[in-house]
This record gives C-alpha cells, sequence and structure tokens, in this order.
C-alpha cells in the first residue's frame, strides 16, 4: 500500500474532461492508461464545483464528442464554461508547462475558447490571449463524414516527436473546416511553426477532396499553440492505437502491435515523467 | 422584451448548407434558384439589455471569424429584400416540438452570468435568389425547406407575439359513455378515440366495467388499448391462426397456436445453447461474451412514423431502440449500432407517387440523417446495415434500427420489489408522441398525417447520452432493483409493465412536464423520449437522485410498487385510475385469425443468352439493391468508441463492401463481436419459406465470411408485413416464420430476440398497397481472436480464387432477372447439412491462417462477389465458369455466373497454402475457378471456354459506386 502512494507521485496523472454529449473519453484515457499514466474521465461539473483540482494532474485531455449536441456551433458552450468558469485555471496550468490535448470536439473547443493558437508572439499566456483567431465551420461537403486521412506531420512538438513524416487517422465530423482570421494569423501559425497536421495525399503531395476532407484552409489538420505543449487536432489518432485499428491491416504485414496514433499519447506520458515528475 | 437576432456568413464564407439546398432544389426540376442563403434567427425574450443581448451575440451564438449578425427588438426587425428577385422564408418548429438548441442556448446565457432570459426559439431563414412563381416557393418549402407535421413558415404577424405558452387548467375526470353503448356506439368509440380495437375486444372491456358497476375514465380506455395494442401485445404472433395451405396441389389445414411460441422460441429451446443467457423475455436477448461480460441485441422497427417524418421518425426509431439496451437487465453499456432501411426506388417519378407520401429520395436522405444525428451524437459506432429498393414501400418505408450492448454477468435480471418507488429519469414529458402504440397498429392513409400528427416527434440525443451515463454509474452502485425504458405506450406501458406482478401507483402530477396544460391522461401515454423508469427501494432514492443530478439529468419520485395487484394512478389527488392488472395484462379476448399460403403461379421466364455478359454484369453492379452504399455508410461514425477491426468499407482504397463488420467492445482485449444482416424481399414474392431461409443464410455466412465462429452465432428475427387480417398477408407470415424455425435449427443458430411490425399497407382511399412481407435477420458471432479475421479485398496476384458450395439453377427473385423486369420461379433453398460442412471447413481455414479474402455469394450472385473482391483489392483476376460446382440441369454461363444459390463463398488462397486448404475441405463442393492478376482485368471464360466477360476494373467500380453517389 505504502509503495503504491509513493509510486503515485512518480505517476504521470491524466484528466480527461466530459460533460454532456463527450462520447470518444473512455478510448482516449485508455491510450494514455496504457502508456503507465493514471487517468480519471472527470465531469465538468467537478472542476466548477471545485471537488477535483485541475492542478493536481499533469494531462488534459479534451475527447471527441459532440457536446452540448454541437448547439449554436460545436464547441462553442463548453468553450464558454471553460473560459469563463475556469480560464485561470487553465493559463496557469499551461504556464506550469503542462500539457494538453484537444481531439476533434475538444479541438473545437480549445479554438473557440481561445486557447489555440493562443499568444501568438511569446510563451507566456494570460487572459488577453484568449481571443479566438481561427475557427473550425461546417465541411464544404455539408454533411458529416467518417472517412481516414493522410497527414503529413510538421513542427515540433512534444506531442508529435517520433511520429512517421505521413501518418493515417480517421476524421469523423461535420465542422472540421479549419478557417484563420486573416492572412497574418495563418503566417504567423506557419512561421512559428505551429501547424502540427495538414492534410495530404497518400505520397505527401497537395490533397483534393476528400483527401482534405473539409476543406480546410492550407489543408490544416491540427495546429498547437507556440509552446508545442498544447496540441489540438480533428482526426482522431486514438482510433489507431492498435495496428488492426488500420482500415486495411488485412493487407499489410503486422511489424508492431500498435497503430500510428499510439505515439502520440506516449510521448504525452513520456514528457511528464521526463519533465514534470 | 422580444429580441430577434439574425446571424448570416460573411462574404465570401462558404455557405455549405445554402448549397446543398440549391442542389436538393435542382434535383426537383426547378433550375430557376441560382442561390439559396441560410440565415440562423434566435428570438429571445426577457428583461434584457442591448449590451446584454451584444454580448450573447458576441461571446455565445456568433462566430465572428465567418459570422456577422443583427438585432434589434423583434417589431422593428422585419424580413426585407434587397432585389426584386429575393424570395425570403422563414422556418421555424410547431410549439410542442422539441428544439434541443433552445435549452443550450438558455445554458449558454446562463454561463456568461446574464440572468432574466425568459424563453428562446430559434429559426431559419432561407433567401432564395431566382425568378420562382408563388407556386414554385410552396413547392420548395414543402418539399424542401419544411416538414409541415413538425415545422411551419412563420409568417410576420406571429414575431410580434411573445412565444409564451399556456395556462393552468382545471381538473376534469372525464369518463366514458361505455356500459350503455350498442355495438355500433362501441366501434364509434374506437375510432374516434384512435384506440385501434376490434368489436370483440370492445365488448370484453365494457363487460369489465358493467362487473365495476361503472363508466371508465378516459385514461383507462386508453390505457387498455395502448396494452392491447399490437404494437405491444403481438396478438397475432400470440393468437391462435387458422391456417390452410397447400402442398404438392394438395390442401391443407392446420391451427397455429401461439406462431412465436411454435416456430421462433422453439427453435432456441431446441437449439438449446449454454451460452443463451435470457432470451425473449427481456428487452433484448442476452448471450455470455467472455468471463466478466455479456452482450445484449436488440433490432426494433419505426416505419409508419418514418414514412411521414423521416428525420424524426428515424431518430427516434434509434434512440428507442437504444434505450432497449440500456433497459435489459439492470442495463447494458450500448457499443454499436446497424440500420437496415427498405425505400422506394430513389428515381422513381414524382407523378407515379400516391397521393399524401413523400418521395423516396427524401425519405431516404431523412431517414439516413435521422440515424446519423442520434448515432453519431450518443456516440455508439453504426457498423453494420443495408439498404434495398422496392416500389412496393412507396408509401410504407421500412426502417429497422439495430443496437448492440455489454453488460456485467450479475446485471443481467432485475426483479422490483414491493414498497420500491418509481422513479422516472431523462426528458420531460411533453404532448409529443401521443398515440404512438395504438397508431402503429392500424393501415397507413391519407389522412394519417392530419390524424395522427401528434405521433410523430424529433429526439434529443444528448439527453440519452446523459441518462446512460448517469444509468451506468447508478448501476454499478447497485442504487435500483430494475429499469425498463419508455417507448410505445410512454409511462402507460413502462409503469404498467413493472408493476404487473405487484400493481403499482402513480401521482401523475409529479412527472415533470415541458410546459403547462397537459391533463393526466396525457401525461400518462405520451411517448417523450429519453425517459427511463426505474424501481428504487426507499432507502436508495436519495444516492440515486444524486447521481442523476451530478450528470444534469432529471429524476422525480412518481409514485410506489404497492402489491396490490392494481393500476392506481392520480392526477391532484383525483383518482383517474383503478383497473386490475391482471385485467389488463390477461384478459383481452384470445383471436382466432385465418391465413392461407397458396403458392403463386410463376412462370419460369425464357431469357435469350447473350455472346458477351459484360453489360448485364454492369446492370448488376449498377442495380440499386447490389450498388455500393458508401454515401450512407460515411455519414455514420463507424469508429467511435475506438474498436474497429473491420469497418463496414474494406479494401486498399476504403471502399469495398464488408460482409460483416468486427469491433473489440472492451479496450485492451482482442476478443471480438461480428455482425451482419440477411433481408431479401423478392425471394419472398415467389416462396417466404426460402427467403426465411435464405436470409438466415446471408446473415450467417456473412459471419463466417470474416472469420466468425459459426457455433457461436446467434440471430434475432424482424418480421414487417402488411395487414394481418387479411389471410394471404398472414399465410405468407406463418410459412415465413416456418422457414425460420427450420433453417436455424439447421444451423444451430438460436433467436435470442425479435419483434413484428404488421399492418405495414398504405391506402391512397380507393386501393391498399401492402408491402412485400420482409424478413430481417440480424446476426451477431463471438470472435475469441479478432487479430485472425479476414476481409473481402484480393489481396496479391497469383492467388488462387476457389468457389465453395454448390451453384444451382436458382435464378427467380435474381437481381439479373430483375434487369430483364422478370422475377422467375426457382427460388434459392437451404440445405444447411451441406453448408454446415463448409461452414465450419471454413473456420477451420481461417483460424489456421490459410485464406487471404473471403467473401459470400448473395445478390448479383458469383459474377457480383468476384466483381467486388477485384475492385476492392485493385486487382485483376481470370475466372474459368466450367470450374464452378454446379448442380444445375440447364448449364448456361449467365446461369452459373448471376444465380443467387445460397451457402457459397469466394475464397482467395495462396499457392503455397493449396494441399493444406484443399484437405480441410474434404468432402465439400468447391472448385479451384481462377486465379488474381496484376493486370487491372476481370476476365471471364464461360462453360465452353469462351471470353464471356472482360472488363476493366476500373469500369466495373463505376457502375457499381455510381448510382447512389450523391
Amino acid at each position: 500500500m505504502f509503495e503504491a502512494i509513493v509510486n503515485m507521485t512518480k505517476t504521470p496523472k491524466v484528466i480527461v474532461l466530459r460533460t454532456a454529449g463527450t462520447n470518444c473519453d473512455e478510448e482516449t484515457g485508455f491510450a494514455f492508461e496504457h502508456f503507465g499514466a493514471k487517468v480519471d474521465l472527470v465531469h465538468i461539473n467537478k472542476l466548477l464545483n471545485r471537488e477535483v483540482n485541475l492542478s493536481d494532474y499533469h494531462i488534459l485531455a479534451i475527447p471527441g464528442g459532440f457536446t452540448y449536441g454541437d448547439d449554436i456551433e460545436s464547441g462553442r458552450i463548453l468553450a464558454n464554461e471553460l473560459r469563463i468558469h475556469l480560464g485561470e485555471d487553465i493559463i496557469k496550468f499551461i504556464n506550469d508547462k503542462k500539457l494538453i490535448i484537444g481531439i476533434c470536439n475538444g479541438f473545437q473547443v480549445l479554438v473557440k475558447a481561445g486557447f489555440l493558437p493562443g499568444n501568438l508572439t511569446g510563451s507566456k499566456i494570460s487572459k488577453t490571449y484568449l481571443s479566438q483567431k481561427v475557427t473550425l465551420i461546417s465541411n464544404d461537403s455539408s454533411k458529416f463524414e467518417d472517412r481516414w486521412t493522410y497527414l503529413e506531420v510538421r513542427g515540433d512538438s512534444v506531442w508529435t516527436k517520433g511520429l512517421k513524416e505521413i501518418v493515417y487517422f480517421p476524421v469523423a465530423h461535420a465542422e472540421g473546416k479549419f478557417v484563420p482570421q486573416d492572412g497574418a494569423v495563418l503566417k504567423s501559425l506557419t512561421d512559428n511553426g505551429q501547424v502540427a497536421f495538414r492534410y495530404c495525399s497518400q505520397y505527401g503531395e497537395a490533397p483534393v477532396y476528400p483527401q482534405n476532407p473539409n476543406g480546410s484552409v492550407d489543408n490544416i489538420a491540427g495546429i498547437t499553440d507556440i509552446t508545442g505543449r498544447v496540441l489540438g487536432l480533428m482526426p482522431h489518432p486514438e482510433r489507431h492505437f492498435l495496428f488492426e485499428h488500420h482500415p486495411f491491416w488485412t493487407r499489410k504485414e503486422k511489424q508492431s502491435k500498435y497503430g500510428e496514433g499510439s505515439m502520440i499519447f506516449k510521448n504525452g506520458v513520456n514528457y511528464v515523467k521526463t519533465t514534470l515528475l | 422584451m422580444n429580441w430577434r437576432i439574425e446571424i448570416r456568413h460573411k462574404k465570401g464564407v462558404f455557405d455549405s448548407l445554402g448549397e446543398s439546398i440549391e442542389k436538393s432544389i435542382v434535383d426537383m426540376g426547378i433550375a430557376s434558384v441560382s442561390k439559396v442563403e441560410v440565415a440562423q434567427i434566435y428570438n429571445i425574450s426577457g428583461s434584457l439589455t442591448k449590451s446584454q443581448i451584444q454580448t450573447i451575440c458576441n461571446e455565445l451564438l456568433v462566430d465572428k471569424i465567418t459570422q456577422k449578425y443583427e438585432c434589434a427588438d423583434c417589431q422593428k426587425l422585419t424580413h426585407q429584400k434587397t432585389q426584386s428577385d429575393e424570395n425570403i422564408v422563414e422556418i421555424a418548429y410547431n410549439p410542442g416540438v422539441m428544439d434541443p438548441v433552445e435549452h443550450s442556448t438558455m445554458k449558454g446565457i446562463i454561463d456568461l452570468g446574464i440572468e432574466g432570459v425568459e424563453s428562446v426559439s430559434t429559426a431559419k431563414e432561407y433567401i432564395l435568389t431566382g425568378k420562382i412563381s408563388a407556386k414554385e416557393l410552396d413547392l420548395i418549402v414543402e418539399k424542401v425547406l419544411a416538414n409541415k407535421l413538425i415545422q411551419h413558415v412563420v409568417s410576420f404577424f406571429e414575431l410580434k407575439k411573445s412565444s409564451k405558452r399556456n395556462l393552468e387548467q382545471e381538473v376534469e375526470v372525464v369518463k366514458v359513455e361505455l356500459l350503455g353503448a350498442n355495438d355500433k356506439k362501441l366501434m364509434k368509440l374506437s375510432q374516434e378515440g384512435q384506440l385501434f380495437l376490434n368489436l370483440n375486444e370492445m365488448k370484453t372491456i365494457q363487460k369489465y366495467f358493467k362487473k365495476l358497476k361503472r363508466n371508465p375514465t378516459d385514461c383507462e380506455l386508453e390505457t387498455v388499448a395502448q396494452t392491447w395494442s399490437e404494437h405491444c401485445y403481438h396478438k397475432t404472433f400470440r393468437g391462435d391462426i387458422k391456417y390452410q395451405y397447400t402442398v404438392n396441389g394438395v390442401q391443407k389445414t392446420k391451427t397455429v397456436r401461439n406462431l412465436l411460441k411454435s416456430t421462433i422460441i422453439k427453435a432456441t429451446t431446441e437449439i438449446n445453447k449454454s451460452w443463451c443467457v435470457s432470451v425473449f423475455h427481456d428487452n433484448a436477448g442476452v448471450i455470455r461474451f467472455d468471463e466478466d461480460s455479456n452482450i445484449c441485441f436488440k433490432a426494433e422497427t419505426h416505419n409508419h412514423p418514418s414514412a411521414l417524418e423521416p428525420f424524426g421518425g428515424a431518430n427516434t426509431g434509434i434512440g428507442g431502440v437504444i434505450r432497449d439496451i440500456l433497459g435489459t437487465g439492470l442495463g447494458a453499456k450500448p457499443i454499436c449500432c446497424t440500420d437496415v432501411f427498405c425505400f422506394a426506388p430513389p428515381d422513381m417519378a414524382f407523378k407515379d407517387l400516391p397521393l399524401g407520401t413523400l418521395h423516396p429520395k427524401r425519405v431516404m436522405k431523412g431517414v439516413v440523417s435521422g440515424v446519423r444525428d442520434y448515432g453519431n451524437k450518443m456516440g455508439i459506432p453504426t457498423v453494420n446495415g443495408s439498404i434495398i429498393f422496392d416500389k412496393k414501400y412507396v408509401g410504407n418505408p421500412l426502417v429497422y434500427c439495430g443496437n448492440v450492448g455489454i453488460m456485467p454477468k450479475d446485471k443481467v435480471f432485475k426483479k422490483v420489489l414491493k414498497g420500491d418507488l418509481v422513479v422516472v429519469a431523462g426528458g420531460k414529458t411533453g404532448r409529443d408522441g401521443i398515440h404512438g402504440a395504438t397508431f402503429s397498429s392500424g393501415e397507413l392513409t391519407t389522412e394519417s398525417e392530419v390524424v395522427s400528427s401528434g405521433a410523430v416527434q424529433i429526439g434529443d440525443p444528448i439527453q440519452e447520452k446523459k441518462v446512460l451515463d448517469a444509468l451506468v454509474i447508478a448501476r454499478d452502485k447497485d442504487l435500483y432493483t430494475a429499469v425498463t425504458d419508455c417507448g410505445a405506450g410512454g409511462l402507460s406501458s413502462a409503469v404498467g409493465e413493472m408493476g404487473e406482478e405487484l400493481g403499482v401507483r402513480v401521482d401523475l402530477e409529479k412527472v415533470p412536464l415541458k410546459y403547462d396544460g397537459l391533463n393526466y391522461e396525457e401525461i400518462w401515454i405520451s411517448e417523450s423520449q429519453e425517459r427511463m423508469v426505474f424501481s428504487v427501494k426507499p432507502k436508495n432514492v436519495k444516492k440515486m437522485l444524486e447521481v442523476f443530478a451530478d450528470e444534469n439529468v432529471e429524476a422525480t419520485v412518481i409514485g410506489e410498487f404497492t402489491g396490490n395487484k392494481k393500476l392506481e394512478l392520480f392526477y391532484k389527488g383525483y383518482q383517474v385510475c383503478d383497473i386490475d392488472m391482471e385485467f389488463l395484462y390477461e384478459g383481452n379476448p384470445k383471436i382466432t385469425k385465418e391465413a392461407l399460403w397458396a403458392e403463386p403461379k410463376i412462370k419460369t421466364p425464357i431469357i435469350p443468352l447473350q455472346a458477351s455478359l459484360n453489360d448485364k454484369l454492369l446492370e448488376v453492379l449498377s442495380h440499386y439493391n447490389v450498388c455500393s452504399k458508401e454515401w450512407v455508410i460515411r455519414q455514420y461514425d463507424h469508429e467511435v468508441q475506438g474498436g474497429s477491426i473491420i469497418k463496414p468499407l474494406v479494401g486498399v482504397n476504403c471502399d469495398g463492401p464488408s460482409d460483416a463488420s468486427v469491433i473489440t467492445p472492451k479496450l485492451g482485449s482482442l476478443k471480438g463481436i461480428a455482425i451482419s444482416n440477411g433481408i431479401n424481399a423478392q425471394y419472398g414474392k415467389i416462396d417466404p419459406f426460402w427467403m426465411a431461409a435464405s436470409c438466415i443464410d446471408e446473415a450467417v455466412r456473412q459471419i463466417v465470411a470474416v472469420g466468425g465462429d459459426v457455433d457461436r452465432i446467434a440471430i434475432l428475427d424482424n418480421f414487417c408485413w402488411g395487414n394481418p387480417d387479411k389471410p394471404d398477408r398472414l399465410g405468407s407470415l406463418v410459412r415465413a416464420a416456418e422457414g425460420c424455425y427450420k433453417t436455424a435449427v439447421g444451423y444451430q443458430v438460436p433467436f435470442i430476440s425479435g419483434k413484428d411490425s404488421l399492418y405495414n399497407e398504405y391506402s391512397d382511399g380507393k386501393k391498399s398497397i401492402a408491402i412485400p412481407g420482409t424478413v430481417l435477420i440480424s446476426a451477431i458471432g463471438i470472435v475469441d481472436d479478432v487479430t485472425k479475421t479476414v476481409t473481402m479485398d484480393f489481396k496479391e496476384s497469383g492467388n488462387l480464387i476457389y468457389c465453395i458450395g454448390e451453384t444451382y439453377d436458382e435464378m427467380g427473385g435474381s437481381i439479373y432477372l430483375d434487369t430483364f423486369d422478370c422475377l422467375g420461379a426457382t427460388v434459392p433453398k437451404v440445405n444447411t447439412k451441406k453448408a454446415m460442412k463448409s461452414f465450419k471447413a471454413l473456420n477451420k481455414a481461417v483460424s489456421n491462417g490459410l485464406v487471404r479474402s473471403i467473401h459470400d455469394c448473395s445478390e448479383g450472385g458469383l459474377g457480383v462477389a468476384l466483381a467486388e473482391m477485384a475492385f476492392s483489392g485493385m486487382l485483376g483476376a481470370t475466372i474459368r465458369l466450367d470450374k464452378v460446382p454446379y448442380k444445375g440441369e440447364d448449364i448456361r454461363s449467365d446461369k452459373v455466373f448471376f444465380s443467387e444459390s445460397n451457402s457459397r463463398f469466394v475464397v482467395e488462397v495462396t499457392k503455397e497454402n493449396q494441399k493444406k486448404f484443399e484437405k480441410l475441405l474434404e468432402g465439400i463442393s468447391c472448385g479451384v475457378i481462377g486465379q488474381v492478376e496484376e493486370t487491372p482485368e476481370f476476365i471471364v471464360y464461360g462453360r465452353k471456354d469462351e471470353v464471356c466477360a472482360n472488363l476493366y476494373i476500373q469500369d466495373l467500380k463505376e457502375a457499381w459506386q455510381k448510382p447512389l453517389r450523391w
């Protein structure tokens, strides 16, 4: 018993945030847990009433789903809840060099709350930087689509270290078209190395629909903040966790039990182990 | 004050919704609309300042990067045309129709710290640019923009009105004059009250109340009607049937007592599998999965609501079957959905539509959207399905929704205890869905959309997701003793069923309402969605309500299970119902229905033999019942929950049609389930017995095709038939049920649950169109190691192609004959003894790793199976039809190629494994019929060694993908 407690202090702790309509919480939590993290799936009510403290964790994961039904627009209501009621806590979390990942709906939330792309000019963040600078809107096809996409991996975020140059993850969304506020924001994102994933063809060439499944500007599928510690992406790495999740694994030789998305979760856990513990 | 906010896209932002509406308008044949813009409208009333409204807009409602807005006092902001050829229409939900956005917006405003909002309503404004007549505009509104059952065009005057709803009314207990009624009056009461009860049943009710020496209340009469409805009681399947049938020209008669028990359940009892945990007495059938968990499976239909309001009908259909899983045992967690639809052909001419029906393309798009909305938002992957088309489904589409759940093995059984409290949790109760159960127990007519409009509703998947989250927590804390879902009949059937043995008392005024003004009867029978009923020991009630409150779900105590074996309802102190449970559940008169089955007289058509089968192969691939359904599949999230192993689309470009889907329900475990279905209405037109047999064969062989163990397969039956009061319809139903029994026993696959939906007919006033009797067989198989499963795409050139199983001259009901507009007489039969050997041998071959790909032969036969394997693997093939094991008398290449004989597979094996594979297949009919080729050509040699087909695989794929690429 005593041993277990001692080990706990050396164990990366992940909070997977959930609320009405969250639905990828279990598989996202599983991915972190598999690499040795202690994972709690926590309803936002528990953070709001201070039953649970964000500062007890090293990684905040906002998983996919349809929080509040995507009513008004995707991610908006949860984004406001976080920004208004937990804004200070999250800013401290980021400034403490902890990690945040938002997948699909979680990405929409981070973008609409202004945590992504965050401060485009320096690594410190405060409330003033929380204005929305990019958005994710309805796919050009105007419908929900579940399909696999090839992604060119860019930048040097802690999350994407060691990933292959081109990875293959599925998207499943209706509002994933990335649109920056203006050319200046887009330029900063590119210049700062904040673009983490771009849709591409199988061979890394410029994509056409459906390779770019939603019409995203500059084929952007995922971005980080300027430090690379806050990552948001529309595709689902947790759905390519095992080799057998690949859509045509039956045609491929098995070299590892893992799929190409697993590395992201492993990176997160390893960063905490080496840097924060 | 009432504020109106209009939100539009900024200039230069692509309006994808506008674009897709424009496309639909062009589809209708109106070409003059050049642009469609959509504005989102919010009407907010309450004491709010302009600056508060601006905060609401800037921080909540408007995406400032892509949108702009105007807001004003709603009296000032009106429709303003800027150009003469602009047509502006605003569409809103009818009062009483649930709009989840209202609730979310209220929450969002409170998050901003702004109080004082009284109500929120939403609408959409459509600005259509182009010269169109008023009549065309009406048509666009009716066919594309709105469904009058749930929506209406907003007029200017309405904007000025406050959207506040009424009002307290006085309690008045309504008594129905039943005791003195003669036969004519009794039937009038049944019709006018939409009770759908026959004279004998009305008389039985009269007799009961005569004994009580009083008239029933409206609520009592309605409760009996709900409980005795075909939908809830399944009178046809449970009653007696006098069955007349003809065998080899000799007429015979027999009495079938309880069709369900004497066919479907009988099969399960005889098969007696030890892994069947709970069959036929709960919301879903339960089978063992692994040491700790069980799996449950159920499929339902939602046909009549989907005919009238496709989105809402399918939406609440899927919501309903998910609640069945939540309410199985002490509750299961849903892990995947299956959906099977039957529509009229989507290219049907508008002029051919019977009066009062929606166009099949609109029905299809609406149904798909409804399923997409609910399944995706609940986070349940939709992994398997099928769509078939037939003109007879025109007024009466079929929408089958299935759901699979997983539960801990100690949560399978429930028991309500005396003294337990009745807790209702989830959505509030409104006036929606009143008369749903009785409505689905009669035929649809042109009047249905007027009379039964209350039966149509829209679901709120997020509400149901919250209920699911709370339910699982409460279950694992052992906080309740039983649970069931509110489905058809609402509280009336859910609470009634739970209290059947003990008796129950409910105080109806305690039920949380969406708005005031509902009377006690409406509260009792409302079919408002997303509600579950629990029985909770008094000592656990506090904790139970806390768990639900933590997930923001409303849960309320509304009554008690009493032990006096009565159904007692009170409303504000007045007793409105007092009847004996025994009368309610056992008191309905036994009925005997007449059934007649005679072999239809169909001539075998004479089809001229063609030298080349190229054109026919392309035509068969393009047939609606064969072609790709990718447009539908991609709109469903089939990978959420992280357990997708074999997806519905497979192959090198992720676009080939997989036979069954495989998922792993437990993260971290490689044990899986395989899901498939069998459906074919064509065969039933020749012989429903062999249709049922073929459907079971198809469902089972598809699971075998991915590597599922045939000894671990369970199935569900879903019968959709016409009016069973007509002897010919009922005769074919009996025959189909007999086919189910024989084949299930033959394959030793037990039925674990099932459902029937009868009265699927559409009457336009003159004649009645019955659907072809349609049985859906859904199958589930347990897969011990998913890493050994296989897919249907060819893998590598040089590999051998086998055909396993025998091909007969069984062209009846085939797609090939349909391309000649013929039905044919020789329907595919099933030989379970022979097939079982193939299934077992293939199981072994797959688990020994000897197989590279397998595909079953179904619609379109060997030809379609081979073509699909080739283009899914982007590889060619050379095929020799003389090597196909053929047992027919009349040997013709087209028959070998397109016959739809059952129990057949195409299998790809490496040359290296040839000997091992053939050893396993000893004694089984099979042949090496060709080889996979590197060049993208599909070459088929006929029975006389002539080339009878020679096509590029790209052309095969294009023919297959084109028809439903919307």
